[in-house]
């Protein structure tokens, strides 16, 4: 049994045998084998071993012809690998005595050896685990062939280990089949983090290296409320975090009574409690948890994974899809693309299979991007920047979001607007297209609200200006802070430094709220911060009426609201915002909602 | 195992350290042998002709090895080991990682 610490995101407890993520994305299908299917899993080791060292042998005199023997050296230490007898008896030696199926029994001995290489003083041939990497994909290719299991067809529930996640590959997992994540990298508000949020499973991330640790098909517990992941748990540990499972399942369904209460306070305050979503089928679970409209549909699923920019019409299907379930009155806020480095470059790796991910995806190839990466991509060119330089792109979205706004209560808002001029741009698209669709008798609403987020501090400066040019706002608390703070919320050597509780994010956000009373705007918060219930009775005091959070959030919020009455809540933000730290406001603000609700952060 | 058992230590010149091109190349001859090839720094030791068990004796320059090879072409063996240990870095590759 290994306990490794990491950041609880996503709370709950899932037991499971572990999918090991890597860039070929197959997984060890079984773990065991019975007695009398011992010689022919030694026999077909035997035959995936030669099959492999062949392959390797023919790279080598190709790379060899190719650049120079130098160059095929590096295969001719994978062949002799392959071929040294010590690998092929270490396996044979965990088949027989273990009754491993070979593939498990490959992978166990492989990730053996890499992680005695890691562990070696002064990481002196760490590097060279990529190659034990590599060797293993090849011994296991050979093994599982045409039989390997791909993430989008799972057969049964796994747990889905991994360095880091990029976004088109949590993109291809099925929600039903993953039970929990756990990554070795990554912050509080990475990806991985929204992502588990979303889909409302359990996940830890920045765990730091661990994936040597495990083999696919390990049992592992992920414990998210402490930020744990266990591998190869003792009975004991497995018999309590059983117990903990149960017990937080019975808390979420109380949770659930909730769902046909309004969000009020205890004063009669309404609040409006929406949704954020990724994918149209998160709508359903969206409603399901209270939901009363989705405040922020972020759309860049329809441009991950493709060769191809989205046509007009799966944008607009997308869009229908989501409308058809939250019917035509209940508001549903689509954000235009918001694509840039950190949510859409994948990997250099490239992903097998899936049709998913690839190097690199059309809307940023179209503007080469690919070609020169940027040096500071999160001060680059993204999202609503990334549009406004692909005027195609940016059109087709807005006539699918104008077109399916003839069918619901639809709303368009714009991200990471920086300068008026921008969302003067923007706007004045969007009047185009509006015309366009117009002579073409294509129905939409003419009315169609325009929203803009406050995401970047010059917008949140600039709010009053902005205020008079749009009909709502939404703090989007993620960038905002991450630019306030000039700390990025996934590299966990400054991550301390992203906090929403850091007295110049309430300030920023302060200063919105007043600027759009004064213009009688809506302001929503979208973001993780809103999601948190630690600060719901700093944003009900800041005077925010509106919260957008992922649907498994809502309850928890919901219940804070119901908890407090507007003037405590004032009273609380009025004392928030004369302390001088992120750690104060945070430990005061814990503190006054304990008050309030004292089973609150259990 | 007949014949004698040989012991000779030496030191790693190769500014790159006992990495994986010398150690591919050091197994593979060892195999060629009949005799047992060991090979051990500061007490751990190793199967010489196992490319998989020297990476974990990951050595950097400077660095004593101790060889020890037992059989009937020991002498030979062990000569052919040590010479290739001590010749100067082979066709001086500009990249580390190969």
């Amino acid at each position: 049994m290994e306990i490794k610490r990491g950041i609880a995101v996503s709370p709950g407890v899932a037991i499971g045998p572990a999918l090991v993520l890597d860039s070929e994305w197959f997984r060890i299908p079984q773990r065991g084998i019975p007695s009398s299917q011992i010689d022919s899993e030694c026999e077909r080791l035997q035959h995936a071993l030669g099959q492999a060292a062949a392959e390797t042998r023919a790279n080598q005199e190709a790379v060899t012809a190719k650049l120079g023997p130098q160059y095929g050296a590096i295969f001719a230490a994978h062949t002799l690998m392959l071929t040294d007898p010590a690998l092929s008896r270490e396996i044979e030696t965990l088949i027989r005595n273990e009754h491993h199926a070979v593939a498990y029994a490959v992978s166990r001995v492989m990730r053996r050896y890499a992680k005695a290489l890691e562990s070696i003083e002064g990481g002196y041939l760490a590097d060279r685990v990529a190659d034990l990497f590599d060797i293993e994909k090849r011994i296991l290719r050979n093994l599982l062939g045409q039989r390997r299991e791909q993430l989008c067809d799972l057969s049964e529930p796994v747990i889905v280990l991994a360095h880091d996640l990029t976004p088109s590959e949590t993109a291809a997992l099925d929600p039903q089949r993953v039970h929990a994540f756990a990554t070795e990298a990554g912050g509080r508000a990475s990806h991985t983090a929204i992502v588990a949020g979303i889909l409302d499973i359990p996940s830890v991330v920045g765990l730091g290296g661990f994936i040597t640790d495990v083999s696919g098909g390990d049992v592992v517990i992920v414990d998210g409320h402490h930020g744990l992941l266990i591998i190869d748990p003792d009975e004991e540990t497995r018999e309590r975090y059983e117990h903990v499972r149960a017990s937080f399942r019975s808390h979420e369904s109380q949770l659930q009574e909730l769902r046909h209460l309004p969000a009020e306070t205890r004063d009669g305050v309404r609040v409006a409690m929406l949704g954020n979503i990724e994918f149209p089928q998160e709508s359903a679970p969206c409603l399901e948890r209270g939901a009363e409209g989705v405040g922020l549909y972020r759309t860049e699923f329809l441009y991950l994974g493709k060769q191809s920019d989205p046509t007009e019409e799966e944008h607009l299907e997308a869009y229908l899809t989501v409308l058809r379930t939250m019917g035509a009155n209940r508001p549903v806020v689509i954000r235009t693309l918001d694509l840039g480095a950190d949510k859409f470059l994948p990997r250099g790796n490239g992903v097998a299979g899936n049709g998913v991910g690839g190097t690199g995806v059309s809307p940023l190839g179209s503007v080469g991007l690919r070609a020169s990466p940027e040096r500071n991509p999160f001060l680059g060119l993204r999202s609503v920047r990334l549009c406004l330089r692909n005027l195609t792109l940016f059109k087709t979205q807005m006539r699918a979001i104008l077109r399916a706004s003839a069918f619901g209560d639809v709303r368009i808002m714009f991200p990471m607007i920086s300068t008026l001029l921008e969302l003067r741009q923007c706007k004045m698209i969007l009047a185009e297209v509006k015309e366009d669709l117009e002579e073409e008798g294509i129905a939409f609403n003419p009315q169609l609200p325009v929203g803009t987020m406050i995401e970047v501090p010059s917008a949140a400066i600039l709010a009053e200006q902005l205020a008079r040019e749009v009909s709502f706002f939404s703090i989007g608390t993620n960038d905002l802070i991450q630019y306030t703070l000039a700390a990025d919320r996934n590299n966990e050597t400054v991550s301390t430094l992203y906090s929403p509780g850091d007295p110049s994010v309430l300030r920023l956000i302060e200063r919105v709220v007043q600027a759009a009373a004064k213009h009688n705007l809506a302001v929503n918060v979208c973001g993780e911060m809103s999601g948190d219930p630690l600060y719901t009775m700093l944003l009900l005091g800041l005077g925010i009426r509106q919260l957008s959070v992922t649907p498994h959030g809502i309850p928890a919020i919901k219940r804070v609201i119901r908890s407090t009455t507007v003037e405590e809540s004032v009273a609380a933000a009025q004392e928030a915002m004369r302390l001088e730290t992120a750690r104060d406001v945070n430990n005061y603000l814990r503190e006054q909602t304990r008050r309030i609700l004292p089973e609150v952060f259990e | 195992m007949n014949g004698e058992s040989l012991i000779q230590k030496v030191v790693i010149t190769n500014p790159q350290g006992f990495h994986m091109r010398p150690m591919a190349a050091f197994a593979q001859l060892a195999a060629r042998f009949d005799s047992s090839v060991k090979v051990s720094r500061e007490g751990q030791s190793v199967n010489g002709k196992s490319i998989l068990d020297l990476m974990l004796l990951a050595a950097a320059q400077g660095t004593e090895l101790t060889l020890e090879v037992a059989g009937p072409d020991a002498p030979s063996a062990l000569d052919a080991l040590v010479k290739l240990l001590k010749s100067p870095a082979e066709e001086e590759s500009s990249d580390p990682s190969i």
